[in-house]
């Protein structure tokens, strides 16, 4: 009944009605073997599926492919609207954008309103935020000056930039993920990994 | 195995069996069920092909609602909007809830039979984390999922029997709709239209899962319509299918109503953007377009026109049509005729709710013509009426044939404010062409408003004449079920209160204060000579996104909990 293992086996689809036994063992192989390896490994090849790492830069994701300028700080105002960017690993020129939970919103504010955790891990009061909302993985991608909150368009969910993408109103159920930032000669690096896992909490 | 264990695992094995022992062997569902479906059942998303929501039992009537009181009830341990109707076989219940759950149980004791969950992509958004109900056919049931599969299950044990990929989620293509069934035929359409995807009805075989034929919503240059999108336009023209589309067994056409055109601003896409804001006529056995009628052109209002018409045959200035019948999000309401070999004829419309955007109708098409101050643009702010959630959204009408009256669940007096902003196409993302926040706080809210916004209304099409009306304070979310027991239920207020009312005077009879907002399709059945109502608590997706803007714009805000909870209603003895 509970058939959520199947769901890598894209084989078991429409093939595997009853009349097709034979068909069906094989499927049932190929279940077994997915699900005896471990999940990460079905992406271990593929660089642009990767979670961000320390030292990737950042690119903006609606840039025409292949131009593949890194961000600096330059890039961003205080002011200016959020841009939503990918990492990007510069030793092999490879834009993580194989994974929608690598989508980053980038935001610059004034650091003084940020408490010390926050301003830990941003760069001149620049932040990287995830861009997928906590709740049913909707596009972050919008700031409210008034409030200075982040916002998702799905259903309202509200984070606080400065307080660590801490949830100040619907229904998310966690804080947004920061992606620590450093500062290289003017370009915008990668600190480390997320502060938390990015994506929706099923 | 632990051979002490052997007896336990042996019973937890027999537990399925015990569950099941008071129910009969399950009734297949066929084409003739569905046509002519039995008074104590509800096999489909509105009860009959028709698209009534009518239910001829009458053992709980006008004079004795009163009684009506809580039978069982259940938490489906999800959040958000839970909307399907509990379809009932025999005792055999079907549920669905948010993240593509299925739940079956058994109607007369509320005793789970099985649970099946479609695991989710862990990349999918969510826009509309709903599901609208299965579809029963044969001895399998079958559910459309948000990350875009059609599953086929064994109606006993929720077996996942096959699975089809029916489009793909990535590029913005998801589904909530409860399939439609028909000839051995299993039909959908898709969600998407805020993500620039190219709308669609499909069939697949029920028995095998193959796709019969896919029919687009838009069509392609070259395609009769096709001239009506500027070059390149169709390709993300929207034109969402996300309601169950009703059916005329007597000439194998279905009907489906057809969301608004894509992105949002009309001046991106200059043309009438046929089949989108339509309702089309397609024949099941091979998806041919047989007919259509576009309720409006190159909309500009985000008007959906996405819930099928129903289908009433009756007396109208002489004549007797078969009809199609529309309360549209556009704020008028419908009357059509299904005219031979499945083309529509246009035979009436007029205002249900305040709309100050149509300046005529033209009285043989039933063409509109525009205030162009009405009509938002690029670069252009404009105010307009109805809402962008119209007169009425996706919750459905129900058509009474006892009191042969129409009735409404509709949002009047509501009006938005939109500012057009250039978009560019981005695979998967958002593609609407208004700013999100003007989205978020784009309700007006009049003096008329203050008063009162959601409605149920009675009409009689046969006159053309609105009988009664009843008004609430604030929203109405609430799809409609009315019996042979002249009686008309519906939830959809942010009070939480499940309602019954008089179907033939529109008196407040009864209502029941449910845990969360009541937005589910509501159903009647019958087990061993006892009549049930049964509906899904669980406020959620659009009637929060609704309150959300009520609660930017207003001095007051409303706090609607969330969870999900099916309750069942039977007269105390």
């Amino acid at each position: 009944m509970n058939s959520d293992r199947r769901d890598k086996s894209a084989g078991c689809g429409a093939g595997c009605d009853e009349a097709r036994r034979a068909a069906l063992k094989i499927c049932a192989g190929a279940v077994i073997g997915m699900v005896a390896s471990p999940r990460d490994n079905a992406f271990a090849d593929d660089p642009t599926r990767a979670h961000p790492q320390a030292g990737d830069r950042l690119v903006r994701a609606d840039a025409d492919s292949g131009v593949n300028t890194p961000l600096d700080l330059a890039s961003l105002a205080v002011g200016d609207k959020p841009l939503i960017a990918y990492p990007f690993d510069p030793a092999t020129r490879t834009v993580r954008d194989g994974s929608r939970l690598n989508r980053v919103l980038l935001i610059r504010l004034d650091p003084a309103g940020f408490d010390e955790r926050t301003r830990a891990r941003a760069a001149e009061g620049v932040l990287a935020y995830s861009a997928v909302c906590t709740h049913q993985g909707c596009d972050v991608t919008e700031y409210n000056p008034t409030e200075n909150v982040l916002f998702c368009f799905c259903h309202f969910s509200k984070f606080q930039p400065a307080h660590g993408g801490e949830v100040v109103g619907g229904p998310a159920p966690r804080n947004l993920p920061l992606l620590p930032l450093r500062l290289e000669g003017g370009q915008l690096v990668v600190a480390d990994t997320f502060t938390s896992r990015p994506g929706a909490t099923l | 195995m632990h051979k002490n264990l052997k007896p336990l695992v042996a019973a937890l094995l027999l537990a399925p069996m015990v569950a099941t022992a008071a129910l009969p062997p399950y009734a297949p569902v066929t084409d003739q069920r569905l046509d002519k479906p039995e008074p104590h059942n509800w096999l489909s998303y509105r009860g009959n092909y028709a698209g009534w929501g009518y239910s001829p039992l009458s053992q709980i009537t006008s004079e004795n609602v009163g009684k009506l009181t809580l039978a069982w009830s259940y938490a489906t341990g999800m959040t958000e909007g839970h909307q399907s109707p509990p379809i009932v076989n025999n005792g055999y219940m079907y549920i669905t809830t948010p993240n593509n759950q299925v739940i079956a149980l058994e109607a007369a004791t509320g005793k789970e039979l099985w649970r099946y969950k479609k695991a989710i992509p862990e990349e999918l958004q969510q826009l509309h984390p709903t599901n609208r109900g299965v579809a029963l056919y044969g001895d399998r049931v079958y559910l459309a999922t948000t990350d875009a599969n059609l599953v086929a299950l064994d109606a006993t044990t929720g077996k996942e029997l096959w699975r089809t990929q029916v489009a793909d989620w990535r590029k913005g293509y998801y589904m909530t709709l409860a399939p439609l069934a028909a000839r051995g035929k299993i039909m959908v359409g898709s969600s998407g239209g805020e993500y620039g995807i190219r709308g669609f009805v499909a069939a697949f075989d029920a028995e095998t899962g193959k796709e019969a034929w896919r029919t687009y919503t838009i069509p392609a240059p070259g395609e009769p319509g096709g001239e009506t999108w500027p070059e390149g336009t169709y390709k993300h023209g929207g034109g969402s299918v996300w309601i169950t589309g009703t059916y005329d067994a007597d000439t194998n056409i279905a009907y489906w109503g057809v969301g608004n055109a894509g992105p949002w601003m009309p001046d991106t896409r200059a043309g009438d953007n046929l089949y989108a804001n339509s309702t089309i006529a397609l024949d099941v056995d091979t998806g041919k377009l047989k007919g259509y009628h576009q309720y409006h052109h190159n909309d500009a209002w985000d008007w959906d026109e996405v819930s099928a018409p129903l289908l009433i045959d009756m007396p109208y200035k002489g004549r007797n049509i078969k009809s199609l019948v529309h309360a549209g999000r556009n704020g008028y309401l419908w009357l059509l005729d299904r005219e031979k070999g499945g083309k529509i004829g246009f035979v009436d419309a007029w205002p249900f709710v305040e709309q100050n955007v149509f300046k005529s109708i033209d009285p043989k098409t039933g063409r509109p013509t525009y205030d162009q101050d009405r009509v938002p643009g690029t670069g252009k702010t404009v105010n307009f009426c109805p809402s962008l959630w119209g007169g009425k959204d996706w919750p459905p009408e129900a058509y009474n044939p006892k009191t042969g009256l129409l009735y409404i669940p509709a949002n009047n007096h509501l009006c938005s404010e939109l500012t057009g902003e250039p978009t560019k196409y981005q695979e998967g993302q958002l593609y609407i062409g208004v700013a999100l926040q003007n989205i978020l706080t784009n309700v007006r809210v009049g003096e008329k408003a203050k008063k009162s916004v959601g409605e149920v209304q009675a009409w009689d099409m046969k006159t053309g004449k609105q009988v009664w009306t009843h008004t609430y304070p604030e929203m109405n979310w609430g799809p409609l079920l009315t019996t042979g027991g002249n009686l008309l239920f519906g939830g959809g207020t942010n009070d939480r209160e499940f309602h019954a009312f008089d179907a033939s005077t529109g008196k407040l009879l009864w209502q029941f204060p449910a845990p969360s907002g009541v937005t589910g399709v509501p159903s009647s059945f019958e087990i061993d000579g006892e009549q049930y109502i049964a509906v899904l608590s669980g406020w959620g997706v659009d009637a929060q996104r609704m309150q959300g803007a009520f609660d930017a714009v207003l001095p007051h805000k409303t706090v609607v909990p969330q969870g999900g909870t099916l309750m069942v209603f039977k007269l105390s003895h």
